[in-house]
């Protein structure tokens, strides 16, 4: 049967066995990032936007950048990304936010500006925004959620929507003949020559955590040199539209996702062009 | 006030975008306005002003709302089907009541249509255009010294309102060349501080957005726009009229067809009709209010515009029904003459007198 | 955030113990942290929080703080402390950004 406890009114953890002694000195070694927003955020259990966007928000806490930096929300899960990220915010048009960070970053050039987008904004109906700003080399952070699904709007398929997975829009699993192979969208910007520095990495287990931080602290260091356009992919789990558990989906990532959407830096800063 | 220069509309609108401290602009090729593009791309830089030649119109309006939404200064221009294209984006901007400038050089549609001059948009421009409820100011110009006056006046006006403007021009008055003067001007101060610049230590953050989930919001939102409307309504009505103190017949027109029926009402004069013109300088807000008081005074107004019938609503609206509401039009991109419109008037006061 | 070790050995030869302290109202009971733990020592709850989810619960005396929980919580719940955290500064401004990044690029994988 459920039920709740008293500890519970006052919102402390419960420990299953307190540790005996006062001896013991403990230091705070991880706390959530004060850029962020105290609020609970909207977000399915186990859903990797929440994850993500205390990972920059980390990056955003470290650098000491609250003040400069300027981040433009897409439309989708995140769209309240602003509700959650404790800076200056634009709620883009869906597939825009690469335009939208190109005016911002173009007018504030010493702003750090990242946008913040995901399959269906980046890769869908922004495709051309996101590819001309990355031919540009325009000098903004480009954070791509990649979770091969429409999430928003119920689970349709996206343009990475592996062969044959299933979704709302492909009942039988997604048909290479009728809609073509998912799009490598790190692959495909790496070749420009406006993208500086272009990774895909996952947060479905601690080390890639610690990965995705790396990465995404390095772009955000990349974009004082004004040398052109970071794009970090980051592959993540929609547990309520793949039918899966949290633990599932994480399963799912490094057995059928990865195989698709191989991780790692496809594309690093060249030091000559320092 | 500067030199007197000979200079295409085009032109001089961008010089004056210039002047008025546009900070950026963002644009697409399209006939007939590429002119605007390739003299902000020329010139901007040499004041350390942002000029992007976009890849296409949807990215250049949304560049407009990143702009704007950072509290700069930042217009875009295009013409009919390039406007279609940014509807989504003004939308947006009317919602997130973000300031900026937008400039429609209209050519003759539907669809690609043509390139030559057209009034073919007077339905997007002042009744909606982009989903929603909401509403530009627009800025009819007749002359290049009016595209370069426009310019002034509609930053000043969308940043008083944070709201967009839309300069409402055509081919015709685009691709003109007219004697012009730019005015000595320093853009008036305006409160921004709700721009995303940066969130520093002594303000709460702030978000650009124009999504209200919750319907009590989105209501309360659409209230205060609502608002901000009707106050335009009441303050920034702007017209011109020639020869209406005694007028018994009544032209209303805006922009390049204003310009003919003045010839045409000359000509009436000439002949004995008295005849006078009413041009709208704003086609939102309309002056109804005039509009309705002149119908107490003319037999017969008649609307010539170069479309099917799109401001002839707006005038049978203002008149309430008084008097007969007239219309004649020219499509494709064809100028009507002074004599055809005339003629029309003829015989439409032949057959209200026989 | 996290706070690194620095390179400094200790001499001390007590085990490293660690605590963590879970924001059970904002849990949502994903059981990520679960796994990620290599001690065992998360489970989720038989009671329910505020929002109707079963939230996490820690055996805080077999916890290492080793960080691994808090970094894959997707909504930020877990603070974790750790009895012989040695601490780094924190690189805020870095000045030679060469230097800097060919360090960063030998690290990267």
């Amino acid at each position: 049967m459920i039920q709740t406890d008293e500890h519970i009114l006052s919102g402390t953890s419960v420990d299953l066995n307190p540790s005996v002694g006062g001896e013991d000195e403990y230091e705070m070694v991880y706390h959530k990032p004060e850029t962020m927003v105290d609020v609970c955020m909207h977000y399915c259990p186990g859903c990797a936007h929440s994850l993500v966007h205390k990972l920059i928000m980390e990056v955003v806490e470290d650098m000491d950048i609250q003040e400069k930096t300027i981040g433009i929300a897409p439309v989708g899960c995140s769209v309240f990304a602003y509700e959650y990220m404790n800076i200056d915010m634009q709620e883009a048009a869906h597939g825009r936010a690469c335009a939208v960070a190109t005016a911002v970053k173009r007018l504030m050039p010493e702003k750090y500006v990242f946008t913040y987008q995901g399959d269906g904004d980046l890769a869908a109906i922004g495709i051309g925004e996101t590819l001309h700003a990355i031919n540009r080399g325009e000098n903004i952070l480009i954070v791509f959620m990649n979770n091969a699904v429409y999430g928003m709007t119920s689970g349709q398929m996206a343009p990475t929507t592996l062969v044959g997975m299933k979704t709302t829009t492909s009942p039988e699993g997604r048909d290479l003949a009728l809609y073509g192979a998912p799009i490598k969208v790190a692959e495909l910007m790496a070749q420009l020559p406006g993208a500086f520095y272009v990774t895909r990495q996952s947060v479905n287990n601690a080390n890639a955590v610690r990965r995705t931080k790396k990465a995404l602290s390095n772009a955000f260091k990349y974009q004082q040199l004004h040398k052109g356009t970071c794009l970090v992919e980051i592959i993540g789990n929609c547990p309520s539209n793949w039918k899966m558990t949290p633990l599932e989906a994480s399963k799912f990532i490094d057995e059928e996702m990865i195989k698709t959407f191989p991780l790692g830096d496809i594309k690093l800063p060249k030091l000559e062009a320092i | 006030m500067t030199e007197l220069k000979l200079m295409k509309g085009n032109e001089a609108l961008a010089e004056a975008a210039i002047q008025a401290g546009c900070d950026a602009y963002f644009g697409y090729p399209i006939t007939p306005q590429s002119e605007v593009l390739e003299y902000l791309a020329r010139e901007m830089p040499k004041y350390n002003r942002v000029v992007i030649q976009a890849e296409s119109e949807v990215a250049s309006i949304n560049m407009v709302y990143g702009a704007a939404g950072a509290g700069f200064r930042a217009m875009t221009s295009s013409s009919s089907p390039g406007i279609s294209l940014m509807q989504e984006g003004i939308s947006y901007l009317a919602g997130a009541e973000l300031p900026c400038l937008i400039v429609n050089v209209n050519r003759a549609g539907p669809g690609l249509g043509t390139i030559q001059p057209g009034q073919g948009d007077y339905f997007q421009s002042v009744k909606g255009g982009g989903h929603g409820d909401y509403k530009m100011i627009v800025l009819a110009p007749a002359s290049v010294q009016e595209m370069a006056d426009f310019v002034y006046l509609g930053f000043d006006l969308a940043e008083k309102y944070r709201n967009p403007v839309l300069i409402l021009s055509d081919g015709a008055i685009g691709q003109m060349m007219e004697k012009v003067q730019f005015k000595d001007y320093t853009p008036p101060l305006v409160d921004k501080s709700w721009a995303t610049t940066g969130k520093p230590k002594n303000r709460e953050r702030n978000f650009i957005t124009s999504l209200f989930i919750q319907p009590e919001a989105m209501e309360q939102h659409n209230f205060k726009l609502e608002a901000k409307f009707k106050i335009i309504r009441e303050n920034e009505v702007r017209f011109e009229e020639y020869q209406t103190a005694d007028a018994d017949y009544l032209f209303v027109a805006y922009g390049l067809s204003a310009r003919i029926c003045q010839k045409s009402m000359d000509i009436a004069r000439e002949k004995g009709i008295k005849v006078g013109l009413f041009r709208p300088i704003t086609v939102y807000p309309y002056p109804y209010q005039r509009l309705l008081e002149l119908a107490g005074q003319v037999k017969m107004m008649m609307s010539v515009e170069l479309n099917s019938g799109q401001m002839v609503e707006d005038v049978q609206l203002a008149v309430k029904g008084k008097i007969p509401v007239e219309f004649y039009g020219k499509m494709g991109g064809m100028m009507p003459t002074p004599e055809e419109i005339l003629l029309h008037l003829e015989k439409l006061i032949y057959y209200d007198t026989n | 955030m996290e706070v690194n070790d620095s390179a400094i050995a200790t001499n001390s030869t007590k085990k490293v113990k660690g605590r963590v302290d879970i924001d059970i109202q904002r849990c949502k009971g994903c059981e990520l942290c679960t796994v990620a733990c290599k001690e065992q020592a998360l489970s989720l709850s038989d009671t329910i929080n505020i929002k109707g989810y079963r939230y996490i619960v820690a055996n805080n005396n077999v916890c290492t703080g080793c960080v691994n929980c808090a970094l894959v919580c997707p909504d930020a719940v877990i603070t974790v402390y750790r009895t012989t955290a040695k601490k780094k500064k924190i690189d805020v401004t870095p000045l030679d950004i060469k230097g800097q990044l060919l360090a960063m690029n030998a690290t990267i994988k």
